[in-house]
């Protein structure tokens, strides 16, 4: 049996989500392998959600944002466009291949290219192989006591 | 002010004291010539035409007085054309004809006082040495920039321009009487009225002829009392004392609830498309220039000319110049091909010329529309399917003559085509406005890839903006013709009302909030918000979220170093929920 990767896409409200409503309107076939949670805005997708992705077994992250100049709230997919890079970088540091994040811009239109863009990203995984986190020695969540709490600042 | 009572040849009549006896005169009818009077400067006798016959009193002795600056005191006998008056009046005018050259002003005179062979003192110095042109200069003006010199080789005395002072503003040749001070162009500094061949263009005009309040406007940049702090002629000539140098610009603040952009478009400019030889070529000519030459009240008043005035024989309409074209605008403009069939018409109706439309495709989509594209048919319009591809001159030598060529490929027989014309109309693209984004991002509301305003929804809402209270009408938000924005229109009006009515705005129920415990001030946030909705509050030292402007974009709270910003619906647990859930 060939290897299914998981993917995880987060994908905007306004543009990307939509699109892939439209992809799915359209009956446009894209790989199961993706599974989507949608976001108010690109903006809104802390690194954190991407970190435990990979910890919860993803084997890749696709985040659909708006295209630059088309943000339904001006420019949040420009903060979006900002934390990736440095995403990749701190990705890097855990052994985790920065190919396996991507960011694409996806509009309300574009069903056909959201086929595109996931059938494309599902092939680049797939020839990634498994996230192996697990032969590293981890055990992916399920023991977490789920997610600290904020820390009181230390200003009050 | 009180009147007083003279007598001007035998008639008594009372004028106010304090005018002067000219003006007395004048509105009794009596026509003396005063080439060097000006109403709005001080009287000062120069040409001495305007001499009458005076007597104070009962039996002074009578003598001649220049009637321009002479006031008028009580018991004055005026005589204005009694015999020692004429003679003076002659005496001046043989003077003046002594120093100067034949004019149509001084010849009118010499034939009104019977002077049969004047003798004309020069060859081509006009010049009458009233000193109209330099009392207007410094006194009216402010400018100081003419004098009298002497010239030595033509014998005469002359005006001399300091070309540094002046203004190009034309009052001494508004004001000379005999058209010896003409204007021109000096070197490269513009004239300020040089658009005079197409209509006024004084400093004090009506912004356009609908405007409300439709009541003219000073344009200071122009205005001498502005530049120069002299004239103020405008407010001696108000009959309702309406004008008023000293009131400022006023910026004033309205409380609204609702907005609604209505800001419109801009017109391409089809220039950096040097194939058409717009600028280049002076009949090629975009639709917006045509339509101002069909307007009655405009420059060729309502005839469709050519440069040099004839009437065309031939016009080529070119649809799509910038917009279905993947260099500029990749939308369609939409009334395009409607108004270019108008020209067409308008074209058929006004000259005998033949039109030719080159097309991609008619899009005559709306009600009648169709009907009119047939009309047009019927009247011998020729339809071409296919871009024009280039303008050219008729021969590149000859160019300077105006005949052109337009090249295409008519897609519809299969050939390319080179249509000899008079005049070609491009139909530019309708553009967003090039402060579209500037003033959007005033009211948050973003502009889409191509410049035009994003509604909220495009089906579903397609008036709203995704700011609460800010509607859309018109071309701001996309092209579309005049019913069609008329209709976006009312429907802004109609929403705008809902709000109004109602008095509350009702808020989506995700919001973003923050948990003071949480929060170390840091104010990362900010700055993220597109809305402006977060600001600082210094007492607490914790930034403050006001959930009216906040959309719910969750920005800050993905940004927020402490995680103590809470996205309602959005919170960081359903969505690590959601991403665990999937996952495993």
């Amino acid at each position: 049996m060939s290897f299914e990767p998981k993917i995880l896409g987060i994908l905007c409200n306004w543009c990307s989500y939509t699109g892939a409503d439209l992809a799915g309107t359209a009956r446009l076939k894209y790989p199961a392998n993706l599974m989507s949670v949608r976001v108010m805005c690109s903006g809104r997708v802390d690194p954190g959600f991407i970190f435990d992705a990979f910890k919860a077994g993803a084997d890749g992250v696709l985040i659909c944002g708006c295209h630059p100049g088309d943000c339904h709230y001006v420019e949040g997919n420009y903060k979006c466009l900002r934390r990736i890079p440095m995403t990749k970088t701190l990705l890097q540091g855990f052994g985790i291949d920065p190919n396996r994040l991507r960011l694409e811009w996806v509009s309300a239109s574009e069903g056909l290219r959201f086929q595109q863009v996931v059938t494309e990203f599902t092939e680049q995984i797939r020839s990634l192989g498994p996230l192996q986190l697990k032969e590293w020695g981890y055990t992916p969540h399920q023991s977490e006591a789920g997610h600290p709490e904020p820390q009181p600042a230390l200003n009050q | 002010m009180s009147k007083v009572s003279i007598e001007i040849d035998g008639k008594p009549i009372e004028v106010e004291s304090g005018t002067y006896l000219l003006e007395a005169v004048r509105d009794l009818g009596v026509d003396i010539p005063a080439p060097c009077r000006y109403p709005y400067l001080k009287p000062k006798p120069s040409c001495r035409l305007c001499s009458v016959e005076i007597s104070e009193g009962a039996d002074s002795v009578s003598k001649i007085v220049t009637s321009c600056n002479y006031p008028v005191t009580a018991g004055l006998k005026v005589l204005t054309n009694s015999e020692k008056a004429i003679e003076a009046r002659r005496a001046a005018l043989n003077n003046l004809i002594g120093r100067t050259a034949p004019t149509t002003l001084l010849g009118d005179l010499a034939a009104q006082f019977k002077i049969d062979n004047p003798k004309w003192g020069h060859k081509y110095v006009t010049c009458i040495f009233c000193k109209l042109c330099i009392r207007v200069c410094d006194e009216l003006v402010g400018a100081k920039a003419l004098s009298f010199k002497k010239v030595t080789d033509q014998d005469t005395t002359s005006i001399k321009l300091d070309p540094e002072k002046c203004i190009l503003c034309g009052a001494c040749a508004f004001v000379c009487p005999t058209n010896h001070i003409k204007l021109e162009e000096a070197q490269d500094r513009p004239v300020v009225h040089s658009e005079m061949s197409l209509g006024p263009n004084a400093a004090i005009s009506l912004t356009f002829r609908q405007a409300v309040p439709n009541v003219p406007r000073i344009h200071t940049e122009q205005c001498i009392h502005f530049t120069m702090g002299g004239c103020q002629v405008c407010s001696e000539v108000c009959p309702k004392d309406a004008i008023h140098y000293d009131q400022p610009d006023q910026i004033e603040e309205i409380e609204v609830g609702t907005v609604i952009m209505a800001t419109g478009f801009q017109d391409f400019d089809p220039t950096p498309m040097k194939q058409f030889g717009y600028g280049k070529y002076p009949n090629v000519i975009s639709a917006i220039e045509f339509e101002q030459m069909n307007n009655a009240a405009g420059s060729t008043g309502g005839k469709i000319l050519l440069e040099n005035g004839a009437e065309p024989r031939s016009i080529a309409i070119l649809h799509c110049i910038g917009s279905r074209d993947d260099n500029y605008h990749k939308y369609c403009s939409r009334v395009c091909c409607m108004y270019a069939l108008k020209f067409a018409h308008l074209a058929k109706e006004k000259t005998d010329a033949e039109v030719y439309q080159l097309y991609i495709d008619m899009r005559a989509f709306g009600k009648g529309y169709e009907e009119f594209y047939h009309r047009l048919l019927d009247e011998g319009v020729n339809v071409i399917r296919g871009k024009g591809a280039e303008v050219v001159p008729v021969s590149y030598k000859r160019s300077a003559e105006g005949g052109l060529i337009v090249r295409c490929e008519d897609t519809l027989i299969g050939k390319f085509r080179e249509i000899p014309v008079d005049m070609v109309i491009l139909c530019t693209a309708l553009e967003a406005r090039s402060d579209a984004a500037a003033v959007g991002r005033k009211f948050n509301i973003s502009t889409g890839a191509d410049g035009w305003y994003i509604e909220a929804h495009p089906k579903l809402a397609p008036v709203s903006t995704t700011t609460e209270g800010i509607f859309l009408a018109g071309v701001c938000q996309g092209a579309k013709d005049i019913p069609d924005a008329v209709a976006q229109g009312s429907a802004a009006a109609a929403q705008a009302m809902r709000l109004l009515n109602k008095g509350e705005v009702l808020m989506d129920a995700a919001y973003a909030e923050i948990q003071e415990q949480f929060c170390s001030g840091c104010r990362i946030c900010n700055g993220l918000c597109p809305y402006n909705a977060i600001s600082y509050e210094e007492a607490k030292k914790v930034s403050y979220i006001n959930s009216a402007l906040c959309k719910a974009c969750g920005t800050c709270v993905a940004g927020c170093p402490t995680g103590a910003i809470k996205a309602r619906h959005f919170t960081d647990e359903q969505i690590y929920a959601q991403i665990e859930g999937i996952l495993t």
